[in-house]
């Protein structure tokens, strides 16, 4: 059967599945059908809420930085896993306690003021569109690859499909559906995964796989890829990093960010009880996790399979690099997948020497000019996207086609899943904290819905646009979106909890210092509103201020969101005793009430 | 009253101390060994690799996981000593 065929099949079975699902929970039970999670197990919720938190991001274009990067990468995975440590312990519990149900609700409660609310809806649209820019961009390489269609092409055929799938809206609410996306992604992840471990390594598991002997050349993988890429001018793929400032702030940037996004923390929202709300964090991170220990596998195994296609001799050496290395394949022997993914666009080869054959190297590292030179190579030929890389995975290992057709379907749940719950949660605080309270509180309940409607639409149209030329790869664009949830929302947030001083001038004043800094800094360099051409300064590590890149400066704006509302708080009044009361009491799990339903 | 406002107090600062304690691991393991420590650990062989790069790629996730299970069992602990569970 054609592939085309395979994939189509895979991705409609899913979609049949989630739909099936659906319905089903519907005809079970209308009237708990708002309630995500309500009555729902802490396992349960937990992997329903590992499947609203898994994006094209970490699914599609995770293990594709870790490819290219490497260590220095590994940011993404400590950073958003290690942000559910602060969830659980910092936030989830007594946001549970508290009892409403969307984010500006807490802040404009806690902190008695509209103005806060406002800018806390702000703060939460500008960081999910941008969220949802990475989603488009993720799910763009994965539908132009299994329609094989152009790239731009992919990502209108991706909106479309979100913009349908959001608008069913109920779907999303509904936690089996969620679990039955989990499933799906998960085995998607894993299967091609355990093969490649098995056929490279012969340990089918694939985070001791990383850590095993190479078969092929006897000596241990990670080496091995450090041999086999420093042959070619690259960075060694375990190699440190000199900037540790950085690297930090990065991880901490995402780990703050992952406490400060709306849509997840909605999730703890809704469960039973306040205890429940703990072990729910605690069982997510495991469902997680699942995927995290296994995309630095993912990444190592396919950046050493992508080389050693381009040039086969590599994949017994263990001496001889050079040798190996001049004698890559010829353009008109590759591949079927890199023809398959030439037509997208993604995959370019450019014969700058005219030679016939692929030269894969790093063209930009001075000190191995001269090797290049002798070698009688002109620049590097082939460009791969590094978003392509999890779903070209199995295709480079020779997988079967249903393996293929499988990641297709992982790959879309992931993108979908995430999109439409973030493009609920922007409509949510358009239409409900935004107009219903704020603006216009005599609007019909169908007014409401249109709004939100529109403003869905909207936002799909502004993130696709933007998708097109986006600021960087899915994982990267994700990342800036969790450095603005964590400057603007993480710290008025805790020290809501934390904190009785903290009152309204505080939170106002420590959003806007957080929101804007981190916004002016990645407005600098990736242009203003991520407009291509618009960056005051190009975007590279010598330009950035003590290379600090624009994802990692949320670490920074949080800093200093927590300092100036501190320093404003206590200059000015302390909150009223009622405020006080409210902080104290939703510290202590005594006395929660049932689980908030959401009104519409 | 009185009785109720002190164990009250007595109860958040045992949590806040809790997560003093986990956070302080939390950043161990990933601020520490995976990145700021990690030249020091570099004696230490892993599978081809050293032990701070399987902090940063693995050891670290796995401790988060056992935080935030540790964490949640102790709240509960603590939940039933002070009376303050629902």
């Amino acid at each position: 059967m054609d592939q085309f065929v395979i994939n189509i099949l895979f991705v409609g079975a899913s979609f049949a599945l989630y739909i099936g699902i659906a319905i089903w929970a519907r005809a079970g039970s209308t009237k708990d059908f708002y309630v995500a999670g309500g009555g729902v197990h802490p396992i349960t919720n937990g992997m329903a809420t590992a499947a609203d938190w898994m994006s094209a991001a970490s699914f599609i274009s995770m293990a594709g930085l870790l490819a290219a990067g490497g260590y220095a990468n590994s940011t993404y995975l400590m950073g958003w896993t290690g942000g559910y440590v602060l969830l659980a312990m910092l936030l989830a519990p007594y946001l549970r306690k508290f009892g409403k149900f969307t984010v500006p609700a807490f802040i404009g409660d806690r902190f008695y003021s509209n103005t806060a609310r406002l800018i806390a809806v702000v703060c939460l649209i500008i960081a999910s569109v941008t969220y949802v820019i990475g989603q488009m961009t993720g799910a763009g390489v994965a539908f132009s690859r299994f329609l094989e269609v152009s790239n731009t092409a992919g990502i209108w055929i991706a909106a479309l499909i979100v913009f349908l799938y959001a608008v069913f809206g109920g779907m999303k609410g509904i936690t089996y559906t969620q679990v039955a996306q989990y499933v799906v992604l998960i085995i998607a992840y894993t299967i091609p995964a355990v093969f490649i471990a098995m056929h490279l390594t012969g340990n089918p598991i694939p985070m001791f796989g990383m850590f095993s002997t190479h078969t092929e050349s006897g000596v241990p993988l990670l080496d091995k890829l450090d041999q086999v890429v420093t042959a070619l001018g690259f960075n060694a793929y375990t190699a440190d990093v000199d900037n540790k400032l950085n690297m930090v702030l990065f991880t901490l940037s995402l780990m703050v960010g992952t406490a400060g996004l709306p849509h997840v923390i909605i999730r703890f929202f809704t469960v039973p009880k306040v205890a429940d709300a703990r072990w729910s964090a605690g069982w997510a991170l495991v469902f997680i996790a699942l995927l995290y220990v296994t995309a630095p596998a993912v990444g190592s195994m396919a950046r050493l399979n992508l080389m050693t296609t381009v040039y086969p001799d590599m994949a017994e050496q263990t001496e001889n690099y050079d040798a190996a290395a001049q004698n890559p394949i010829r353009y008109e022997d590759r591949p079927e997948w890199i023809r398959s993914w030439e037509h997208t666009g993604l995959i370019n080869f450019e014969d700058k020497n005219g030679d016939g054959r692929i030269q894969m190297y790093q063209d930009t590292n001075e000190d191995f000019a001269d090797t290049a030179a002798e070698r009688g190579w002109e620049g590097n030929e082939l460009s791969v996207n590094n978003d392509i890389l999890v779903l070209a995975n199995p295709e480079i290992a020779n997988l079967p086609p249903w393996v293929i057709g499988l990641i297709a379907a992982g790959g879309v749940a992931a993108a979908l899943s995430t999109a439409a719950g973030l493009l609920l949660a922007i409509s949510s605080a358009i239409s409900h904290d935004l107009i219903k309270t704020t603006i216009n509180p005599s609007i019909t309940e169908k007014g409401e819905m249109l709004a939100a409607r529109i403003s869905m639409g909207g936002a799909i149209l502004l993130a696709t646009y933007l998708g097109l030329n986006p600021p960087g790869f899915a994982a990267q664009t994700v990342a800036l979106a969790f450095g603005i949830a964590g400057a603007s929302l993480f710290p008025v947030l805790m020290m809501g909890i934390f904190s009785k001083r903290i009152n309204n001038h505080g939170a106002v004043v420590g959003m806007l210092t957080g929101l804007l800094t981190t916004l002016l800094y990645i407005f600098t360099y990736l242009g203003w509103f991520f407009i291509p051409g618009t960056n005051m300064l190009p975007n590279t590590p010598d330009n950035w201020m003590l290379g600090i890149s624009p994802q990692s400066f949320g670490a920074l704006g949080a800093i200093m969101n927590f300092a100036a509302a501190f320093i404003v708080s206590n200059a000015t009044a302390a909150p009223p005793q009622a405020i006080q009361d409210l902080v104290e009491s939703v510290r202590y799990p005594k006395g929660a009430g049932s689980a908030p339903h959401l009104s519409h | 009253m009185a009785d109720d406002t002190s164990n009250a107090a007595a109860y958040w600062k045992a949590n806040v101390r809790t997560i003093f304690g986990c956070l302080i691991i939390w950043a161990f393991v990933s601020y520490g060994c995976a990145i700021l420590f990690r030249p020091l650990l570099a004696g230490i062989p892993v599978g081809g690799t050293d032990l701070g790069f399987w902090f940063a790629q693995q050891g670290s996730i796995l401790t988060f996981i056992a935080l935030t299970f540790f964490y949640a069992w102790k709240m509960n602990q603590l939940d039933k000593k002070y009376g303050l569970g629902e």
